[in-house]
């Protein structure tokens, strides 16, 4: 069978296959179980399965409350609800005593075009990030997001995985042995690297691709888990390029831009610049992909930046 | 009917806890005491009556749960804790200090016998619908206990929660609300008046029982009751004294997280004795 290409339906897929290695996976909704497609686990797990009503703030607490007795609930809403609507509830139920409760954000970023800035999820990195304790996953193909919900029955403490509403190339290599924590590199280069998350990482291999031909090397790097961060891997692949270009489907403010820079702090490193959204909400749109030309999230957008720092030299 | 001597225990165990709260406020530091000692008995009847636990296995997977959803009131369930030799009694000494394990809040990663972090208000029922479901999973009856101030009725996911525990008649589940009628600020009728607490709480579907959370008898039959309703959780309204057993600190806001002087301090110790040696005649 060929694998998806849709994020949510590969997360609804490896929710089931989770829960039939484990009957302690548990899973609340809250209303949108047809789009973040944990209905999936619900058809085949219904006692294990809890719709909890349009109630993000209860299901948070009560995911709480089951991992306490045990289980491991994975909640579900739209990233926005999911990470905004609950954040006082996961910040004191769940992660102080960093309970193993894994928050599905989907529709993230501006994957939900037409829904508009009350839909679309932005702020949802940084303010996860903020959290003491908290696992912030940002997958950027379906193959990825099968591998990294596999990993979530052992992983220690709570974990908010950023799901893309839509279909997205394949980019990750099918072949290699996952873990979370590790940033992946896709393209060797050797004059920029361009760290990306989510769909952005796509259009950095697409930028990658263009800039080759104009006799630029780029080296392209998956950071699918924007934290914990490998700050070592980042110093690494930071190392010995003249440019370092971070791109996402976020606000600038606290994203991957922010964590990447963080992690290169107290050592030299080529000069940076930010690919995301600059603090601003969304929008609706006709489809996904003029949205994040809107929003300068585009590969034309990561070349750019790349030529403008070697440029600046 | 529960017997004289077990009242008598509860009534001599709920004074121990009050003294223990006075104790642990102590002189020139800030405490909540009045919602603390507003739930003498009804703590005392929990932990030294009704629910099944093990002060020797804490962690014991079929024990009843205790959650105080009014985390501020935390000083009593210490209390509680220390009586069952849980938490060392030099605790009581060192609360709220970076050296102690008693935080101002519960707190289940510093403190033995917590179970769960609360005290941001509004979110104990929930935790205690989502432990139940979990505990029903596993085909356990452990009972969970959820202890709510009044004033904290009006945090929106407190109802949120309601309706999930009927949602899913979630019957091993046992709200308390101690209803002290004062509130950080001042009486809750002229902060946030909340009326018909017991329709409210009907019209969401739960069993509701209302007694007088001081009357130990009371608080124990309205808990054997909730144990036997079966289909749907059941909520227990006490009605209480904030501040309860010190003299000055009934019915007063500025005790809700209030600073003894000395001879406050003394005064409260004093009085509490006094009931002791009342009850030790009867």
């Amino acid at each position: 069978m060929a694998p998806v290409k849709n994020l949510r339906e590969a997360y609804g897929q490896a929710l089931v296959a989770l829960g039939r290695r484990e009957r302690n996976v548990v899973a609340l909704e809250a209303d949108l179980g047809k789009s973040t497609r944990s209905i999936l686990f619900q058809a085949e797990f219904p006692e294990r399965y809890f719709e909890m009503g349009i109630a993000e703030q209860n299901m948070a607490s009560t995911a709480a409350g089951l991992a306490l007795a045990g289980k491991i609930p994975f909640m579900h809403s739209f990233a926005v609800f999911a990470s905004g609507r609950a954040f006082d509830q996961l910040r004191n139920a769940v992660c102080i005593p960093g309970l193993p409760v894994r928050i599905c954000g989907s529709s993230a970023g501006l994957s939900d075009f037409g829904d508009g800035k009350t839909h679309q999820a932005l702020e949802d990195v940084a303010i996860m990030r903020a959290l003491p304790g908290m696992t912030v996953l940002c997958p950027a193909d379906a193959v990825e997001v099968g591998k990294m919900v596999e990993c979530l029955l052992d992983w220690k403490g709570p974990v908010y995985i950023r799901i893309n509403r839509n279909d997205l190339p394949f980019v990750c290599p099918e072949a290699e042995p996952y873990r979370i924590g590790k940033v992946w590199k896709l393209r060797e280069g050797t004059d920029a690297a361009v760290f990306a998350c989510g769909v952005m990482v796509s259009k950095a291999l697409e930028a990658a691709e263009a800039l080759a031909k104009e006799g630029v090397s780029v080296r392209v790097l998956n950071v699918s888990t924007l934290k914990p961060l490998d700050r070592e891997a980042i110093v690494t692949h930071a190392a010995g390029v003249r440019a370092i270009v971070t791109a996402e489907e976020a606000n600038i403010i606290g994203g991957l831009g922010s964590a990447v820079v963080e992690a290169l702090r107290g050592v030299r490193h080529a000069p940076v610049e930010f690919i995301g959204v600059e603090d601003s909400f969304g929008l609706s749109a006709e489809n996904y992909e003029i949205l994040l030309q809107r929003f300068g999230l585009t590969a034309a957008a990561v070349a750019d930046a790349v030529k403008g720092l070697l440029e600046k030299e | 009917m529960v017997n004289s001597d077990t009242v008598k225990r509860l009534d001599r165990i709920a004074l121990q806890l009050r003294a223990d709260v006075v104790e642990m406020i102590g002189v020139g530091k800030a405490g909540h005491l009045g919602g603390s000692v507003s739930l003498g008995e009804i703590v005392a009847a929990l932990y030294f009556q009704k629910m099944r636990f093990d002060p020797k296995h804490i962690t014991d997977p079929n024990r009843d749960r205790f959650l105080l959803s009014k985390g501020h009131a935390v000083l009593i369930q210490y209390a509680a804790l220390i009586e069952h030799g849980i938490i060392p009694r030099a605790e009581l000494k060192q609360v709220k200090t970076l050296a102690g394990v008693l935080q101002g809040h519960p707190d289940m990663t510093r403190t033995p016998g917590m179970e769960a972090v609360t005290g941001s208000l509004g979110q104990g029922l929930s935790i205690g619908v989502g432990m139940a479901l979990g505990l029903r999973l596993d085909g356990r009856s452990s009972r969970v206990y959820v202890i709510m101030g009044d004033g904290e009725l009006a945090e929106g996911q407190v109802w949120e929660a309601a309706m999930a525990a009927c949602r899913f008649k979630v019957d091993q589940l046992t709200g308390i609300v101690d209803r002290n009628r004062i509130q950080a600020t001042g009486p809750t009728k002229e902060i946030f008046d909340i009326p018909d607490i017991e329709r409210k709480w009907e019209s969401f579907g739960w069993h509701v029982i209302t007694v007088n959370g001081h009357d130990v008898a009371q608080v124990i039959e309205a808990l054997d009751a909730a144990e036997q309703v079966k289909g749907r959780p059941t909520v227990i309204v006490a009605d209480t004294v904030k501040g309860k057993g010190v003299s000055f600190a009934e019915h007063n806001a500025a005790f809700h997280n209030g600073i003894f002087t000395e001879e406050q301090y003394r005064q409260a110790m004093a009085e509490i004795e006094t009931r002791r040696a009342e009850l030790e005649k009867d």
